[in-house]
């Protein structure tokens, strides 16, 4: 089984065999926020809380600082930190413009013109070329 | 016998269900995607199916990362809406159809699809959200509701071909349950939109475009598409597109394409809606196919005039 070319696919992380299992316990404690019991618990103290989870101190890190795109690399999956998100009162879209480091306005336009062309957005290279 | 007579595909954009609850269909932003499915409302009102099987993927709300069924099936009674982190959506119960569910069940395992039986299930807008699109907000979903759950979220999904064909064994399943009942399947998701990481908010309208064309008349192109076509070409969370090809499966090879919709954007994503018939069912032409792309607060002539022409 193959997961070969989506390595070129450019900002963009598979969530294949080897990132569920770094970021099982990241997305579980995500899980979690589904509750609203748990959601005030954690609010209440986010240390204590993440500190149920055997995550390592980076996961855990880069959930208290709100590393949206951190918490991909280590495994986290966008369906599971968008529970995060949601109790944060975020939208969905407020953290997709955080992840392309855009401003809210900036990528709420952007949307709103089409959104993101797949021209020069297909391959790493192309993003390489770009600079 | 009960009978598979139109099959609905939508997007399923949490943000729809959010626009609903919280009464902002009127609003610039929104109007236009919710009068691309005022025709489907009234259409699907007539056809008044008894139970709809809505093949969807559960965004970690019903399954974690503890059980990854490829292939769910909705057994039980009810389906409660689940809490996705901001509260569940003030929308009914939705009333499942234990008996055809169960029977179909038995039929798609013996014709060698592995299904899951899940008899307790909290269901999430890619669900929900459909439903709204199609029937509004009544007291209570005039329509029992079969869940189908794909999963999308873990790699690798099923194949194009894989859902293609269970779509045509639900068909089977359907037409030997010993029952009068008209059904209808609806294949939600897509299409293109990515949303995680530094390439969010990718659409490819050419790409979108090109597959609702084959899509009725010429599925079998798309069967093959490889998941990384979806993923490159459609974005990450394009991949549910393959969720559209098991409504395809279930429907004659001469459906016919009674209405379409594009609409861009609905926060994230692209919105894609088609409505197709069996030949058996007498034809009702609705709208002319309609494309939007919404614009509200932006100066762009070319832009307007895009939006009106299409």
């Amino acid at each position: 089984m193959s997961t070969e070319g989506f390595d070129d696919v450019p900002g963009t992380i598979l969530f294949d065999a080897e990132r569920s299992r770094q970021g099982y316990h990241l997305n579980m404690f995500c899980m979690s926020l589904m509750s609203a019991d748990n959601r005030a618990r954690f609010r209440a103290d986010e240390r204590a809380y993440l500190a149920q989870y055997p995550m390592t101190p980076a996961q855990a890190d880069a959930v208290l600082r709100r590393d949206w795109n951190g918490m991909l690399e280590l495994g986290g999956n966008i369906y599971y930190t968008a529970k995060l998100a949601a109790c944060d009162g975020l939208s969905f879209q407020h953290i997709a413009a955080l992840m392309t480091g855009s401003s809210q306005d900036e990528y709420a336009a952007m949307m709103l013109a089409g959104g993101r062309s797949p021209d020069g957005n297909r391959s790493k290279s192309e993003w390489k070329q770009r600079g | 016998m009960a009978r598979i007579v139109a099959g609905v595909a939508t997007s399923h954009v949490p943000a729809i269900g959010a626009a609903i609850d919280l009464g902002k269909t009127g609003e610039a932003y929104w109007q236009p995607l919710f009068r691309g499915f005022e025709p489907s409302k009234k259409w699907i009102a007539e056809l008044a199916p008894d139970v709809v099987i809505l093949v969807y993927n559960d965004h970690a709300s019903a399954f974690s990362l503890e059980v990854i069924p490829t292939f769910a099936l909705g057994c039980a009674d009810a389906f409660p809406p689940a809490d996705e982190g901001w509260g569940a959506r003030p929308v009914p119960v939705v009333a499942g159809h234990p008996e055809l569910a169960w029977h179909m069940a038995q039929s798609l395992i013996l014709d060698e699809f592995d299904m899951t039986i899940v008899n307790k299930m909290e269901v999430d807008h890619g669900l929900t959200v459909p439903l709204s699109l199609m029937f509004g907000q009544p007291e209570a979903w005039p329509v029992k509701v079969i869940p189908l759950c794909v999963n999308v979220v873990q790699y690798p999904p099923p194949t194009g071909h894989r859902c293609y064909m269970l779509g045509k064994a639900v068909r089977r399943a359907v037409e030997s349950f010993d029952r009068n009942l008209r059904v209808a399947i609806f294949g939600t998701g897509g299409m293109s939109h990515q949303l995680q990481g530094p390439r969010a908010g990718l659409i490819n309208r050419a790409f979108d475009t090109a597959f609702l064309d084959k899509f009725t008349a010429d599925p079998q192109s798309l069967v093959k598409l490889p998941h990384l076509d979806y993923v490159r070409e459609a974005g990450s969370e394009g991949i549910e597109m393959v969720m559209w090809l098991i409504m395809r499966g279930a429907l004659d090879d001469d459906a016919k394409e009674i209405y379409r919709f594009y609409h861009v954007p609905a926060s994230n994503t692209a919105v894609g809606h088609l409505i197709l018939e069996n030949p058996g069912l007498p034809q009702r032409p609705l709208a002319a196919a309609q494309e939007t792309t919404s614009r509200p607060n932006v100066a762009d002539p070319e832009v307007a005039e895009e939006s009106v022409a299409r």
